[in-house]
């Protein structure tokens, strides 16, 4: 290429179009409509193909980016799709809901000029072409040969799905146990519709079934059976992606009052039980007039905006720190404001206050400032001595996060935990000191993204499947 | 899918179902509960396991008419599928030899003390049972009880069959008579079990509750269930279903009990307008 101009850089990175912020504050469609075939092969286009592909190495799951855009330039959609999913068995959830901006787009060569390919969006794109085209496209490429190995996988969240697809695809025969009644763990009882609609994560599941892949609801384990009596049972490995599904709360007085929601209730009964139709569904909800969700997070912002939706006449965020340190995606904060959310940072809860009927009716709080950072890196929050405050509220909802179910790990002996409740796995491979088990997730890392998840699904996969074979 | 393979009316709104469910079946124990959701549409709720059958893959519940979710599944019959049904969840009852022990059961509350008594009269306590209910024909399976209990008690609150009066009544009766009796373990409504703590705590006897909170998933993860027990918070579905009655912070009960009372009003009225149309 040497003596050839540099081709004109195009750095003007294509928006998605949204539903109005006023519109959408008041439905659950999905907030993001997409791109248009058109506007996804103009975004393409800008894609300079740079040797160096450093958005590979950016991708926890590390899709052939590079390799999938240059598809869509060509107007291969179907190659496209075969491209993104040899390495992702899941693109239309990771389009929607992976953190490109900290992964692949911050390390796109084009985003040191501000301009990152928008990678998501293209990966979103392609993944809603495919489910649009499905009834065209080839069926499934036929099956591997058989190893006449049994893997069982605990949980059909992210990390399951994912360590279930790769395995399947290496000829292993995966059972996975769920304990809910659908499959998906947190992409259908967490991630709200309007951000990741329900029947884009069943079509997905669907996809990770036809590999061959059998799905078990309905089933505890721990309860229904042990890791042991699997492995005692015919399965030669275990994956345990149980995710972390236990809510943590503030332990404040008041606490217990009725209006006051774990964010992890909230979201389920809205998301999975879907209480935003009821009585068509069966599970209540209460709509507040007044909420307050206490955090910073996705969740806090999925729970706030769920809140809205349902028919809140004024949502707040309560929020210890301030707008730099808070952990949500940037987007998310803004699709947040954009809806009228209304942020109160440097503010945390003191107790909660109730009527004789024990439902709360407003939130004490202090006033916090600042200090030095703390183990987390961000400064820490101090209370402002005699800055009490109240907040009216009807309904509060608890965002603070997360830690893993003890259910396996309290029946499983040989396993080892952390004083947070998270399993102890090697980082590379996903293998726990307990033979023939692995683990990954938000089991072992503490609440995380989607893609991480992913991630540890596919390390653990490669690792069981090279256990099996020198077995 | 699991497959309804027995239906008996027990009183005019309660039901007794076997459940094809071989897996729960297996590994079910005493004091321990199953989440349903009837159909798509469905509400999850808890329902204490009244019995189970290793052998024959079966489970049995006992349900009484109450919300949409358990007339919905009284409208159901024998061949008919209930969407899910998922367990055993929740703490087995502790099973030892305490030496004397009183059950007692209120209205539903009757069907979990079963297999509790059972398992108690099988490890070689003696047992004691009071059973009660609001009237003659609400009382069922006094004949059940009977057989695994040294003594059975039965009240009405209205008189129209056996003794007179609230379960309490005996109980105290029964701790004042007898001074070995070093457990009692009371299930059925919210306001009975308090009243049954309220009547052992001057005897200084432990006395089990199973509660039943509104829940979820049944599995640790929304916390609805949280109660407050000796001032700390815990999730019926994992640290439970039962506590010491001593510690438990009934009011708050009652009141988290309560919390959908009108949504579950409404959307009853709607089934049943609907159900109506459609028999």
């Amino acid at each position: 290429m040497e003596g050839k101009s540099k081709p004109k850089l195009d750095l003007n990175r294509l928006a998605m179009p949204r539903q109005d912020p006023k519109v959408r504050a008041k439905n659950f469609n999905e907030v993001a409509l997409g791109y248009t075939h058109e506007m996804a092969l103009k975004e393409a286009t800008r894609c300079i193909q740079c040797p160096k592909q450093p958005c590979i190495g950016g991708c926890p799951v590390n899709i052939d980016i590079p390799d999938f855009i240059k598809a869509v330039q060509d107007n291969d959609m179907p190659e496209a799709v075969r491209i993104l999913k040899s390495k992702n068995a899941l693109p239309g959830i990771c389009g929607r809901v992976c953190p490109q901006e900290t992964q692949c787009e911050e390390v796109c060569t084009l985003s040191k000029k501000g301009a990152p390919i928008a990678i998501g969006r293209l990966e979103r794109y392609v993944a809603d072409w495919e489910r649009e085209h499905s009834s065209e496209l080839a069926s499934s490429p036929n099956p591997p040969p058989s190893t006449g190995k049994k893997v069982a996988i605990i949980g059909s969240g992210p990390a399951g799905l994912t360590c279930a697809a790769d395995l399947a695809k290496l000829g292993h025969q995966v059972t996975i146990f769920e304990a809910i009644h659908v499959a998906g763990g947190v992409l259908m009882y967490g991630i709200p519709e309007f951000r990741l609609p329900k029947a884009i994560v069943q079509g997905e599941v669907d996809y990770v079934k036809s590999l061959g892949i059998e799905i078990r609801l309905d089933s505890v384990m721990g309860k229904l059976a042990t890791v042991d009596e699997l492995l005692g049972g015919g399965y030669e490995a275990v994956f345990l992606g149980t995710g972390a599904g236990l809510p943590m709360f503030l332990n404040i007085p008041g606490e217990n009052l009725n209006g006051v929601y774990s964010a992890n209730e909230f979201l389920t009964r809205v998301n999975l039980m879907k209480a935003y139709l009821f009585p068509e569904y069966d599970t209540p909800i209460k709509i507040g007039k007044k909420v307050a969700v206490i955090g910073g997070g996705n969740v806090a912002m999925d729970a706030a905006r769920c809140a809205l939706r349902l028919g809140a006449d004024e949502v707040h965020i309560i929020y210890r720190r301030s707008r730099v340190e808070m952990p949500a995606r940037k987007e998310e904060v803004e699709n947040a404001e954009e809806e009228g959310i209304i942020f109160k940072f440097l503010t945390n809860p003191k107790r909660f206050i109730g009527n004789e009927q024990y439902w709360v009716t407003s939130i004490e709080c202090y006033e916090m400032e600042l200090g030095e950072p703390d183990a987390s890196g961000r400064r820490r929050p101090i209370i402002k001595e005699g800055s009490e405050f109240t907040v009216e509220v009807d309904v509060a909802i608890v965002a603070l996060g997360t830690t893993p179910n003890p259910l396996i790990p309290s029946t499983t002996i040989g396993l080892e935990t952390r004083k947070n409740g998270t399993v102890v796995a090697d980082e590379e491979t996903g293998k726990t000191v307990k033979d023939k088990v692995w683990a990954g997730g938000d089991v072992v890392t503490g609440a995380a993204t989607v893609i991480s998840a992913m991630g540890a699904g596919k390390q653990a996969a490669a690792s069981i499947d090279a256990y099996l074979k020198q077995k | 899918m699991f497959k309804i393979v027995t239906k008996e009316k027990l009183c005019p709104v309660v039901d007794f179902f076997k459940i094809e469910a071989p897996a729960v079946a297996k590994k079910a124990k005493a004091g321990q509960f199953v989440v349903v959701r009837i159909d798509e549409v469905g509400e999850r709720i808890p329902l204490t396991l009244a019995d189970w059958d290793a052998r024959e893959g079966t489970v049995s519940l006992v349900a009484m008419q109450v919300g949409t979710t358990t007339y919905k599944l009284a409208s159901l019959n024998p061949g008919d599928y209930i969407m899910d049904l998922i367990g055993p969840l929740g703490v087995p009852s502790e099973i030892d030899n305490f030496g004397a022990v009183v059950c007692v059961g209120g209205g539903v509350g009757v069907a979990p003390v079963y297999p509790i008594a059972r398992a108690l009269k099988q490890v070689g306590n003696k047992v004691i049972t009071i059973m009660g209910a609001r009237s003659k024909d609400l009382l069922f399976w006094e004949e059940r009880l009977n057989s695994v209990s040294d003594e059975l008690i039965v009240t009405t609150d209205d008189g129209t069959y056996a003794r007179k009066g609230v379960v309490t009544e005996p109980l105290k009766e029964v701790l004042e008579r007898d001074k070995g009796i070093s457990r009692v373990i009371a299930i059925g409504p919210a306001i009975m079990m308090k009243f049954c703590s309220l009547t052992t705590k001057p005897f200084g006897v432990t006395t089990i509750v199973s509660l039943n909170s509104i829940m979820v998933d049944g599995t640790g993860m929304c916390g609805c269930c949280r109660v407050s027990v000796g001032d700390e918070t815990k999730f019926v579905c994992v640290n439970g279903p039962e506590f010491d009655g001593h510690q438990v912070d009934w009011d708050l009960l009652f009141a988290r009990q309560r919390i959908y009372c009108d949504e579950e009003r409404h959307s009853l009225e709607l089934w049943k307008a609907h159900h109506c149309q459609h028999s």
